[in-house]
């Protein structure tokens, strides 16, 4: 299992049945492979649509049916499309019950960086910043280091997305939860001991006694009602 | 009955150096023949406001890749270097905005509000030089109206009157622009008789509307 599976699978397990959930471009788009259709979860793409699904097959594609990065998708059974002041005041109205986003870096406050390298890379927020802020749940699912350099940082170098504290970190090598006290190592992924998530982070990382490995199992509607509850 | 215009007259209309806000999502529901128009009379000096900057040589990109935008006022650049481009070699100014933030200034201008109060953006960079406003101790971030000379928009239907429908994603922006603008020219993929868009499908109402582009 490869890095980007082993985040993927372990932030699907994080989304709720029946929820509404906004997936960034990129390696959070490919979490919604494991998520199964029985739990339901609406997926919104900030450009106007909630119940998005895979992209059709070769051909059956529509002009008018894409999502935040361009590409064609499909609507699924109970989908609704609205327009952008509409999807914006559910992702700021706190509507939106989960984002999962890319990360440059986040620190010890929990805070991200995600959407600019100053005179290197500037595409321009696009919804990030609204995401960041409105959302119920805001998931980053990161690489936990970036050509070696760690991007869990003391204090983030580059500009916030948000001042907002994200709720949850989820790299390759493990969960961390931001809290009031600093970040806490919740779990580990399989194989991986603390030793090395702590050499490959800068910021000061609360390690509890017990440190569980991730599941990467696919949830069913049982067990993912269950953990909501 | 509104009069229909093919896309050339339309560009007659829009002046250098207009303001436009320009429907679509890279590209979804922009007014690709309008875009053409202005492209081909050779139009130059506007300020642009649509979420993006599309992509080389399409949508909005179009506009940028001829050198006809001096002023962007979008939420993303990402997918167009052009626009990377002539931003770093100070051609064109580019003004980003969040999406969210940037959906709430145009529709805050269309709907005769003062501006918008938001948490997005507070403490960031983008928010240095703004005014911050503290409410019962709580603070917001302002962003003022954001009005346009001409709204250039697409829609799915549009009958005799300007009632105006949208399809899927290619809804995005083009009802709030529809608001936003002091004339507002639409594109649709079509025009039927009145009657054919019963009233509660009606996004836009076509009393906004001044021009609809002739079918092709």
């Amino acid at each position: 299992m490869d890095a980007l599976e082993i985040i993927q699978r372990r932030v699907a397990r994080e989304l709720k049945p029946g929820s509404l959930v906004n997936l960034g471009i990129g390696l959070p788009t490919g979490v919604s492979r494991y998520v199964p259709a029985e739990l339901s979860v609406f997926f919104q793409s900030e450009n106007g649509i909630i119940g998005m699904g895979a992209r059709p097959p070769e051909g059956m594609e529509d002009e008018d049916l894409t999502d935040a990065g361009g590409g064609y998708v499909s609507a699924l059974p109970g989908a609704a499309t609205i327009d952008s002041a509409v999807s914006f005041g559910l992702i700021r109205g706190g509507h939106v019950e989960a984002t999962v986003l890319g990360g440059l870096e986040v620190d010890e406050n929990g805070q991200l960086a995600n959407w600019v390298v100053p005179g290197k890379m500037v595409p321009g927020m696009g919804g990030a910043m609204d995401l960041v802020t409105g959302a119920r749940r805001v998931i980053v699912a990161m690489q936990h280091t970036a050509r070696g350099r760690p991007k869990i940082v003391p204090k983030c170098t580059l500009p916030l997305t948000s001042l907002r504290r994200v709720t949850l970190i989820v790299t390759e090598l493990a969960v961390i939860e931001p809290t009031d006290d600093g970040l806490v190592l919740r779990e580990r992924a399989p194989g991986i001991v603390v030793d090395t998530i702590v050499e490959n982070t800068t910021a000061k990382i609360h390690v509890p006694e017990y440190v569980p490995e991730m599941v990467l199992s696919v949830r069913t509607l049982e067990e993912a009602s269950a953990a909501a509850a | 009955m509104k009069e229909a215009i093919t896309p050339q007259a339309a560009a007659e209309l829009i002046p250098d150096g207009a303001v436009l806000a320009i429907g679509g999502f890279m590209g979804v529901g922009t007014p690709h023949r309008i875009v053409d128009a202005l492209v081909e009379a050779g139009r130059k000096n506007f300020t642009v406001i649509g979420n993006d900057a599309g992509r080389p040589d399409f949508g909005i990109g179009r506009l940028v890749h001829a050198h006809a935008v001096s002023k962007l006022i979008v939420s993303h650049i990402g997918l167009n270097p052009e626009a990377q481009k002539q931003m770093i070699d100070g051609e064109m100014v580019i003004d980003l905005a969040p999406q969210g933030t940037l959906a709430e200034q145009l529709r805050a201008a269309g709907y005769g509000l003062g501006g918008v109060l938001t948490k997005t953006a507070l403490g960031t960079i983008e928010a240095e030089g703004k005014r911050v406003i503290e409410i019962d101790g709580e603070e917001w971030l302002y962003e003022p109206p954001l009005r346009a000379d001409f709204a250039l928009i697409h829609s799915d239907q549009a009958d005799y009157v300007g009632n105006l429908t949208y399809q899927l994603t290619a809804t995005n922006f083009n009802p709030i622009m529809a608001m936003a603008a002091d004339t507002v020219i639409c594109e649709p993929r079509e025009i039927v008789p009145v009657g054919v868009i019963p009233p509660d499908a009606v996004r836009t109402p076509g009393v906004l509307v001044n021009y609809l582009i002739k079918r092709a």
